[in-house]
């Protein structure tokens, strides 16, 4: 069970804090999946985000996704402008935020229309009522209101006066209409916390730490939570409450942590661990620019981030910082990979250390760019014109994320060379609790910059790793010069030596592949002896194909899962893990990427299980595709 | 040990494939004999250049080199240059690497002042790809890609570098060694980016492009030598100078009651007339020295100082404490 630290979360404030013990009849419930929407401008992220905050609190473990609106300022009221947040907790091992809510909490007409369709059959459905006006319901694009017509009759519905309400709780405070209606979100907040028994202290202190500026605000938001607490346990609308028991989880001390807040904290610990500064070139994009936006935070840290004019100058002004000695990266999303091709491929030739970091999302061109996608996977193997082989390592979480960046940056170093890390949409945003790991055992990053000039060469090679010597300007007698130009071996003086550059395209493609040996041998979740199915995949598609696996096992299928963290160079066991399987399935966000890869390395027999709809596999369709293919 | 340097210190081992007679090699020559006065350690001294003729310069210097992609070495440069400030860094670019293909990085280095010097070598044409007009090409040229004359307006780059914020704005003939000398002397005493045209003759491609400039017995009457502080004044015999008549130039003869006193006086801080100047165009003489050159807080500079600020007023950051830093709880 989870308890809050000594001091941090205690909340001081008698009146707030101790909410009574319930007098209805608690439920228990071993996994709930809540899906708070409402229009952008409801608060509905930070309500999702402080009921995980109590939930982890509870000692659940927990997944969540937010789903933003593609349109920065949509109009008020309409499907365009609906904002979700997606919650799944736990008493045991959960590793997606869930297939479809059980319980619905929708503030207005749009909310409900846009989100209705995903609700679980005799889910909750919580509605604030009194916007179920003429003019909202015919924004959303209702004829009939749903409320009465019948249409809602498979759902257990609460449709509550939340604004009404809330005015009642706040009404001595002497505020606006405006502030009042904007305090809905946590009598929402207040109820739904009731209804799972929460423990409140999180949001409490949140909201006093959040509005300690503004008293009368702060005092409006504590009220309106509580009174929608307070609500819960004195409606005669619920029969009861319900509880989710805390998960079985290692101790230790925890954060909540995004893809793209990991992937950042990721790229400083390379940072401090290796004693290098790190240089982030990077142009905002969605939905890579938070990472650009969390490292420029950092400036007591050795990290540089350069808004570049462009997505090129991004890479480029990284692939410059690396010339210099510093850990060269770049952050962007599909779109700015493609700009970054041409550069990319002169780290490939120069051989200089950058991360190249693609938060994907759905293409083709702008495509959907708040949604994620894993379609840049082949772009990462071969986007670049010539032979310019790199490393390409995928993230399955978003706390995996830091280590990912982290791993990225190490193996940039040793092999000097550039690696392309792939997140996508789903990870950057979505987030999960992380056992925050001690300093001290992560890998070290080994930086030797050659320094002696007797027998310089800046294309002499490592015997092992066939890495050249990292030797920056500033080092006296090893001046020297790089460039794109064919350059000969050893000196990498230009040449156009049919045969020298035949051999330094083949050396340079043997020092990605010898990166294998970087690679622990792969698990085989399941059957590791061989079976029926493999399911094959990479990146945030993890939990789903996880939480697929262990339920086709519960039903004694014989269906495993390996799960990919590195992309080229392909694990060296991988090719003989395939062969243990009769069958062998490749789920991934795209068509088929992944699969043609295995295919021809392999010459093995796989299949694919796609989805192109900017939105993550839920469990069931890897389910059911893979109950059809044991059939076959 | 940089004083102990001479010129053939900066000469690398790999051989000039230029074409013969190519403008190019003047300012290799002159960058050459310039190095050892500056008084920089030459490990500290680092060539980034793009793609084009001009962009095989760093192969050439025995100093650290990146020759890199078109259009981009401002950008190199600058990523360089903010992680390593202690670093002498210079780009070398042409007309099309630098104001057609990397025209944007060139203004964004230029607006951010990132201590850089940048020579833009301008011969008016492309050359490394045999000859097709460049952004700098008159209007009317006939080349293979316009065989019916360029209907392209071309570009000032002067004008351009002063409008994208340069700190420091020059011009110089490949030709003009000692002119060239001094400018280049006084971009490397620049703190800022310092932008120095250089006109450049192909004499494959566009020979002969800037010919009133650089032939002895009419160059002085085509040439206007700024100077800061002193009146403009040119023409072989010192006898012609530039007036203002209201917001425009005129070229005006000595004696016959006009005075040195009415002639315009050459301020390197003054921004209008120094775009006034970038305007001249015939009959009017080609300015060349120092168009602009004031000092302003150098993007690398700002970057580092804000790092070390934090670093004083936060302490080291503390990666443990990072990490462990947020909404946080502990599971026992
Ligand atoms: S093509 Fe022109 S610019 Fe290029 S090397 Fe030859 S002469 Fe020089």
């Amino acid at each position: 069970m989870s308890v809050p630290p000594e001091g941090v979360h205690s909340a001081s404030d008698e009146t707030y804090a101790k909410i009574p013990p319930p007098s209805k009849p608690v439920v228990e419930r071993s996994q709930v999946v809540i899906r708070f929407a409402g229009d952008s401008g409801d608060g509905m992220q930070v309500t999702g985000s402080q009921f995980t905050a109590e939930s982890a609190l509870a000692g659940n473990d927990i997944a969540t996704l937010p789903d933003f609106p593609a349109e920065i300022r949509a109009p008020a009221g309409t499907i365009a402008g609906v904002s979700g947040f997606q919650v799944n907790f736990s008493s045991h091992d959960i590793f997606t935020p869930g297939d479809e809510p059980d319980v619905l909490v929708a503030m207005n007409p749009a909310a409900l229309k846009a989100n209705i369709g995903d609700l679980a059959p005799n889910g909750v459905l919580i509605v604030d009522k009194e916007t179920f006006t003429e003019a909202n319901l015919k924004r959303a694009g209702y004829d009939s209101n749903p409320l009465t017509d019948g249409s809602l009759a498979k759902y257990q519905v609460f449709a509550i006066e939340v604004g009404k309400l809330t005015t009642l709780a706040l009404r001595d405070l002497g505020l606006n209409n405006r502030t009042v209606s904007r305090c809905r979100n946590f009598f929402v907040l207040g109820l739904v916390s009731w209804l799972y028994q929460r423990p409140t202290e999180r949001t409490v202190e949140w909201i006093k730490n959040r509005f300690r500026k503004v008293p009368s605000v702060m005092e409006a938001n504590l009220r309106a939570f509580r009174a929608g607490y307070n609500f819960g346990e004195t409606t005669e609308l619920f029969a009861s409450a319900y509880k989710v028991p805390p998960a079985k989880i290692a101790p230790g001390l925890y954060r909540s942590i995004t893809g793209n807040s990991a992937t950042a904290l990721g790229f400083v610990a390379a940072a401090v661990k290796s004693g290098r500064p790190l240089f982030l070139g990077s142009y905002p994009i969605t939905p890579a620019s938070d990472i650009l936006h969390e490292l420029a935070a950092y400036k007591n840290f050795p990290i540089y981030t350069f808004q570049a004019e462009d997505e090129i100058a991004g890479v480029c002004a990284a692939i410059g910082a690396a010339f210099g000695g510093a850990i060269g990266v770049s952050t962007t999303s599909g779109p700015g990979m493609d700009l970054k091709a041409e550069a990319i491929g002169l780290a490939v030739k120069v051989e200089l250390p950058v991360v190249i970091t693609d938060i994907q999302r759905a293409g083709p061109s702008t495509g959907m760019p708040t949604k994620p996608e894993q379609a840049d996977l082949l772009m990462a193997m071969f986007g670049r014109h010539g032979e310019s082989p790199l490393p390409i390592i995928a993230a399955a979480t978003p706390a995996d994320c830091f280590y990912c960046a982290y791993e990225a940056v190490r193996i940039a170093i040793k092999y000097m060379t550039p690696v392309i890390l792939l997140s996508d949409g789903h990870l950057a945003n979505g987030a999960e609790p992380w056992l925050v790991p001690d300093v001290s055992e992560l890998p070290p990053i080994e930086v030797n910059f050659r320094t002696d000039p007797n027998g310089f060469m800046p294309y002499a090679r490592d015997e092992v790793t066939l890495a050249r010597p990292w030797a920056i300007p500033g080092t006296p007698g090893l001046e020297h010069r790089i460039g794109g130009l064919s350059g000969e071996h050893l000196t990498g003086n230009v040449s156009y030596s049919p045969s020298n550059n035949e051999m330094m395209v083949r050396l340079r493609a043997r020092k990605i592949a010898g990166i294998a040996r970087e690679i622990p041998p792969t698990e085989v979740y399941g059957d590791p002896a061989g079976g029926e199915l493999l399911i094959l995949a990479w990146g945030s598609t993890y939990g789903t194909v996880r939480e697929a696996v262990d339920h086709l096992r519960s039903k004694g299928k014989s269906v495993s899962h390996v799960h990919l963290r590195f992309l080229n160079p392909l694990p060296s066991d991988l090719g003989e893990i395939l062969r243990r399987f009769k069958k062998v399935m490749v789920a991934e966000m795209n068509m088929g990427q992944l699969l043609k890869l295995v295919r021809a390395e392999y010459l093995v027999d796989a299949f694919g299980c796609n989805k192109i709809q900017g939105r993550p596999f839920k469990v069931s369709e890897i389910v059911n595709r893979a109950m059809r293919a044991l059939e076959e | 040990m940089a004083s102990a340097l001479s010129r053939k210190d900066f000469v690398s081992d790999q051989e000039v494939r230029w074409c013969p007679g190519c403008g190019d090699y003047a300012i290799l020559a002159q960058v050459q004999k310039l190095m050892p006065e500056l008084g920089v350690a030459r490990e500290n001294v680092v060539f980034i250049s793009g793609i084009g003729c001009s962009s095989r310069f760093p192969y050439y210097m025995n100093t650290y080199g990146f020759h890199t992609i078109h259009g981009r070495a401002p950008a190199f440069a600058t990523g360089l240059k903010i992680t390593r400030p202690e670093l002498d860094v210079w780009v070398v670019t042409g007309d099309g690497d630098g104001l057609s293909i990397g025209g944007n990085h060139l203004i964004h280095v230029l607006r951010r002042n990132v201590d850089l010097r940048i020579l833009l070598f301008n011969n008016r044409i492309y050359g490394l790809t045999k000859g097709q007009y460049s952004p700098t090409s008159e209007l009317g040229k006939i080349t293979k890609s316009t065989p019916f004359g360029s209907v392209d307006y071309p570009f000032n780059p002067i004008a351009v570098a002063l409008g994208a914020g340069g700190s420091f704005v020059a011009r110089s003939i490949d030709v003009e060694q000692k002119h060239l000398g001094e400018v280049l002397k006084r971009a490397h005493n620049h703190r800022g980016a310092a932008f120095v045209e250089i006109l450049q003759n192909c004499n494959i491609f566009n020979d002969g492009a800037f010919n009133d400039l650089t032939d002895k017995a009419v160059k002085a009457d085509y040439q206007l030598i700024l100077e800061h502080g002193k009146p403009l004044i040119f023409g072989k015999n010192r006898d012609r100078g530039i007036r203002l008549n209201g917001m425009r130039a005129e070229v005006v003869q000595l004696g016959n009651g006009v005075r040195e006193e009415d002639l315009l006086v050459h301020d390197e801080t003054n921004l209008i007339q120094a775009f006034l100047l970038a305007s001249f165009e015939p009959p009017l003489p080609t300015p060349i020295g120092v168009f602009y050159a004031v000092e302003r807080p150098t993007y690398d500079a700002s970057v580092n100082k804000q790092l070390q600020d934090a670093r004083e007023r936060l302490g080291e950051g503390d990666l443990q404490k990072l990490l462990r830093s947020g909404d946080t709880w502990v599971v026992h």
